[in-house]
């Protein structure tokens, strides 16, 4: 819909800087081992509140500085990724299997099926889900798993509306009559007909989704709720600089900014994609 | 009665409050062709989606005393049942071809999709049978267009590709609606000629759905004029050139431009003083811009047999 409104078009130069973006952090992240200088549990109490190197007292070992207990800031970043895109990846993966596949049912079958699922959604979305999180995560306990269970519980919302529109726009064009008309059976309809046309759609939600749930494993971790508290997560290192911001600012400074940066790069990388896999697309085509 | 290939009578269909078709009958032979003639509105395509029970069940109420296709009786039948109708008894070719094939896949998948449902062939198989059917229906070329996208192909061989879906699972009737309206003036004699050559070829029934009762004379065996939802005259199509019964038939024949007469007065319908397809019906629905309207009228007639004709119309009790 976007190239009949009177939003201004994103250029591609910016979606082209999000895409790096996120390119950096994926190689950041498969690469750790071979560029961390250092192991990111590593403790060295004497070089505890090293500043950044370009501070005074400031050593080039550690570039970004260390924590309260002599960690390297810049390695827990780096060792960060893995966990931060990994959990946001699974947990958007796994939020589009659920939505994509009730937003698919809802569409197709409307009726009692849409008014159950649209229920679900509604529900979902009036629910404070901060609260809900926090509340699954202390009766099932933290790590990645659960944490993966819980972000994808937060996207499938997302994939569910976009595809249950879709869908009923698509369900009464000719094609899908057409298919019926020659005796195609519902499931295959919806898997083969229906499902590649909300594919485009659905990578776009997948990239918002993606940066909603790094952003919200952050906010998790954060309140400690998250991946075990003492791995490097961003937003456990966020929530730990916290108690140190007047005195060693580097320590909250640093994983804030690295998750700023990934979230911009994975939605500016989402409205580049939505301009170019723009739903219209699909019947120009 | 069933012998028939389509066996309809009492068929209505309402779209909520509008009821687009109402106490429908026709019966069609093994073979036979028949012509499905009515404006835009009378109901014409609602009575044939009804055929494949193709109508959401959420939304539209159909309801008939007898709704049978190819043995299959639409009242009772289980899903499997009708997913064997459709496109194995039946096949169905739009109006809009652009419309009716799935931008996302390639003819070939199309094709074959039907070719593996209703003839159980593998999928190499299914391919080379598709390529014979792209061939068949005029297609050049036809085993590397099996790769091509709908967009690739112009209008004329859009419809092409339909007719080859709808001929896959070689059913016994075609049921065509419209299918040249949407096409090229070029290319629609070609269509027609296809579609015919096609059912003398297969010994197919044919049922053809159009607003244009010009097109008919030449097609079909027998034609049947639907207006506001009921049928106002079947007759054989001779006989409803030559001697039409229902003042209904006669304007429409009238309005017709006709060569042979350039300069005769063409008629003219007054403009529908009522959407026909709501309400309750009392009287002959034609009734308000019937220039032979009389006191009967007000009461709603039901077909009259004359000769091979029937019509609705109070003039022929």
């Amino acid at each position: 819909m976007s190239r009949l409104s009177s939003s201004p078009r994103i250029s591609s130069g910016l979606g082209v800087a999000g895409a790096a973006l996120l390119a950096v952090a994926v190689l950041v992240a498969l690469a750790a081992p071979l560029i961390a200088p250092w192991p990111p549990m590593q403790i060295d109490l004497r070089a505890r509140f090293t500043p950044p190197a370009w501070e005074a007292h400031g050593v080039l070992r550690h570039l970004l500085g260390t924590d309260n207990l002599g960690r390297d800031i810049a390695s827990r970043i780096v060792w960060g990724a893995r966990i931060s895109l990994g959990v946001g990846v699974a947990a958007s993966l796994l939020g589009a299997a659920i939505g994509g596949t009730l937003g698919l049912c809802a569409g197709y079958f409307g009726r009692g099926v849409d008014a159950a699922i649209s229920w679900l959604i509604d529900v979902q979305l009036a629910f404070p889900f901060t609260l809900f999180a926090l509340f699954l995560l202390a009766v099932f306990g933290g790590g990645p798993g659960p944490v993966v269970v819980v972000l994808a519980l937060a996207t499938w919302v997302n994939y569910a509306r976009v595809v249950r529109a879709q869908v009923m726009a698509l369900r009464g064009q000719d094609f899908i009559l057409a298919a019926r008309a020659v005796g195609v059976p519902s499931g295959r309809i919806l898997l083969r007909y229906l499902l590649p046309a909300v594919a485009p759609a659905m990578v776009v939600v997948g990239s918002f989704s993606a940066a909603q749930a790094i952003l919200t494993q952050a906010a998790l971790s954060f309140l400690g709720v998250g991946v075990d508290p003492s791995s490097p997560s961003w937003g456990a290192m966020l929530d730990l600089g916290r108690s140190y911001i007047l005195s060693a600012w580097w320590m909250a400074t640093f994983p804030g900014v690295t998750i700023a940066l990934v979230v911009l790069g994975a939605n500016l990388l989402g409205d580049w994609l939505r301009e170019w896999l723009d739903p219209l697309a699909v019947s120009r085509r | 009665m069933s012998t028939h290939l389509v066996d309809v009578s009492g068929l209505d269909v309402r779209f909520g409050a509008t009821h687009a078709v109402r106490d429908f009958s026709l019966a069609v032979a093994q073979g036979e062709s028949v012509g499905l003639v009515g404006e835009s509105g009378s109901g014409k395509s609602a009575a044939l989606l009804a055929l494949l029970g193709l109508h959401p069940e959420a939304r539209v109420q159909v309801s008939a005393r007898t709704l049978r296709v190819g043995g299959t009786d639409l009242l009772s039948a289980t899903g499997p049942q009708l997913r064997d109708l459709r496109g194995g008894v039946a096949g169905l070719i739009f109006q809009d071809p652009l419309a009716a094939l799935n931008p996302l896949l390639t003819v070939g998948a199309q094709v074959s999709e039907v070719l593996r449902r209703h003839r159980r062939l593998p999928a190499r198989a299914a391919r080379q049978e598709a390529a014979a059917l792209l061939a068949l229906v005029g297609i050049t070329d036809a085993q590397a267009r099996l790769g091509h996208y709908p967009h690739e192909f112009s209008g004329g061989m859009r419809q092409r590709v339909m007719i080859a879906t709808a001929l896959a699972g070689q059913p016994r009737l075609l049921l065509a609606d419209e299918p040249t309206t949407a096409l090229d003036v070029s290319v629609q004699s070609e269509i027609v000629r296809l579609i015919l050559r096609l059912r003398a070829e297969r010994g197919m029934g044919l049922l053809w759905v159009t607003h244009d009762l010009a097109l008919m004379a030449g097609i079909v065996d027998r034609v049947v004029v639907m207006y506001a939802g009921r049928v106002m005259e079947t007759a054989p199509v001779d006989a409803l050139y030559g001697r039409p019964r229902h003042p209904y038939t006669q304007t429409l024949l009238a309005s017709l431009p006709r060569l042979d007469r350039p300069h005769r007065p063409r008629a003219a319908l007054p403009a529908e003083a009522t959407a026909p397809g709501h309400g309750a019906q009392t009287g002959c629905p034609f009734a308000p811009r019937c220039p032979r309207r009389f006191s009967a009228c007000d009461t709603l007639p039901p077909l009259f047999t004359d000769g091979a004709t029937q019509a609705a119309c109070w003039l022929l009790a």
